[in-house]
């Protein structure tokens, strides 16, 4: 298994498999995006399918969370395009890009600790200036995750933290995703948990959400997904449908490095 | 060789959370050994343990045959153990050069001559007389460098010298090392980037969850199951069917 780290591994352009008849919600094209001097991401392209979860997965500093944070408008990107349902998102503000669909679950705990669980439901659709509709929006939400009605009462900082990651994906859900990011779920959580934090990805999903998902655990990352990204150093590396690239021997040497020395 | 550092069954908790479980590594006297592992195994732990910012609660500490199990950071230093940190700690509004006199702790006329030889040697000895805080990140690694290499430690303990630094400064850093390596110095280096720390270092040892789960050459380690277990993550679907077995799947 040895991979020139240095050398381009081959990489499939639009991602193939067994739904590359579905269509993208989401292309990324050439992105050139970084903080202060350098550059993180050096032309990402891939597209995220409807429907379906696609994981982007890769080593420490690979770009994932700069990715997400180039999509969602937080971070403006140097070159490249990122385009949803035909519209370009480069230059939108960060409310326009979530009025436009895009919702991002970010990466540490962001639930009021001193509000109850509904009303940290309720704020995912503070955007929505109607009452009944967000009414009707924390009912369906409910509806996807039956456990968290019960805690509505209940102070959010009085929840375990996989509790709290249902709750921040179900405050997501508030205005019915076009596309969902989730920047690594599983960051902090005891190995129990990931698997009710995953089950309530599926959930979330099987309801119609297209996922794009950031996950540090990529075996189970990938096993969940219908499609992987491994980048690796500001690059797509690998791509293919979630078991494709988790059956990939590559995918060990992007990790780990394979060709500083003679093996 | 001889073993020079050597952490013994160490344990270290913070709340409930176990950052280090039964932890034992060894660095052979001259060589470069490598601390890698996934975020939060505890590498940065245990350098605090080393180093004296952390207390143990069990196990042991040795450099030599002395042990030196929680004792404070500056007899830690004074007992030759240098150490940088993932963060650059320098003082932003000294110059260079008195950030390097600080670490000389005293002003004997050979200080100064001492330190711009370090400064020169690390490759920034023109900024000496520059506030250190104008300095780029990659050139307070440098200093940061040059400033444990003041006191001459017997081993030096390098936390991310390649994080966040550009790809010439890595090779810089990469090239230095090896040069002080070859004249005799010990290294352990806790590093993610990993053409830096396959390409230096002669053992590596993998943390996971705060235990060892692999020591040894990097061409071993890179390919050891348990390595790959530990980057990849646990595949949570596998870990359920397996988890009827005793065994951990070692036998056919």
């Amino acid at each position: 298994m040895t991979v020139p780290a240095n050398s381009p591994v081959p990489t499939t352009g639009p991602i193939q498999g067994a739904s590359t008849t579905a269509r993208s919600v989401l292309k990324i094209d050439d992105l050139v995006a970084g903080y202060g001097g350098g550059d993180v991401l050096r032309g990402v392209s891939l597209e995220v399918p409807e429907g379906g979860i696609t994981c982007v997965v890769g080593p420490n500093g690979a770009g994932k969370s700069t990715l997400m944070a180039t999509i969602s408008g937080l971070l403006r990107p140097r070159l490249g395009s990122v385009v949803l349902d035909g519209k370009d998102l480069v230059g939108q503000s960060t409310r326009q890009i979530l009025r436009l669909g895009v919702v991002q679950v970010p990466q540490n705990h962001s639930l009021f600790r001193d509000m109850t669980v509904r009303e940290n439901v309720e704020l995912g659709g503070y955007i929505l200036s109607d009452r009944a509709l967000t009414a009707q929006r924390l009912a369906a939400v409910f509806e996807v995750f039956p456990q968290i009605a019960g805690w509505a009462g209940q102070k959010a900082g009085s929840l375990s933290g996989g509790q709290q990651r249902l709750v921040e994906f179900a405050r997501a859900l508030m205005l019915e995703p076009r596309l969902l990011l989730l920047d690594e779920p599983s960051m902090g959580l005891a190995p129990k948990i990931l698997r009710t934090v995953f089950d309530a990805i599926r959930q979330m999903n099987a309801a119609g959400t297209t996922i794009l998902l950031v996950e540090q655990n990529a075996r189970a990352g990938l096993r969940l997904s219908t499609h992987g990204v491994v980048m690796e150093n500001g690059r797509v590396r690998l791509s293919g449908t979630g078991r494709e690239v988790l059956e990939n021997p590559e995918i060990g040497a992007l990790y780990l490095g394979g060709a500083v020395s003679p093996g | 060789m001889s073993v020079l550092l050597r952490t013994e069954g160490v344990h270290k908790s913070y709340g409930g959370v176990r950052a280090l479980d039964t932890c034992t590594i060894e660095v052979g006297e001259g060589t470069v050994a490598g601390l890698i592992g996934p975020n939060g195994s505890g590498k940065t732990t245990l350098f605090n343990v080393i180093t004296g910012y952390a207390k143990a609660d069990a196990g042991q500490v040795y450099l030599a045959d002395r042990r030196i199990t929680n004792i404070a950071p500056d007899k830690v230093f004074a007992l030759g153990i240098g150490r940088t940190f993932q963060l650059t700690r320098i003082f932003p509004s000294l110059t260079v050069m008195e950030n390097m006199l600080v670490a000389s702790q005293h002003s004997r006329s050979g200080a100064r001559k001492r330190a711009m030889e370090q400064l020169e040697f690390v490759g920034i000895a023109g900024y000496h007389a520059s506030l250190a805080g104008t300095l780029s990140y990659g050139q307070r690694k440098l200093l940061e460098l040059a400033y444990v290499l003041v006191a001459d430690p017997t081993i030096v303990l390098l936390d991310e010298p390649a994080g966040g630094v550009n790809l010439s400064l890595v090779n810089q850093i990469a090239a230095r090392i090896r040069e002080l390596n070859a004249a005799g110095k010990t290294f352990l280096i806790v590093e993610h980037n990993m053409e830096f720390v396959m390409g230096l270092c002669h053992q590596v040892t993998v943390l996971d969850s705060g235990t060892v789960v692999a020591t040894g050459p990097p061409d071993i380690v890179r390919t050891d199951r348990r390595v790959l277990d530990a980057y990849l993550g646990e595949d949570i679907e596998e870990a359920e069917e397996d988890s009827g077995e005793a065994d951990d799947g070692a036998s056919q």
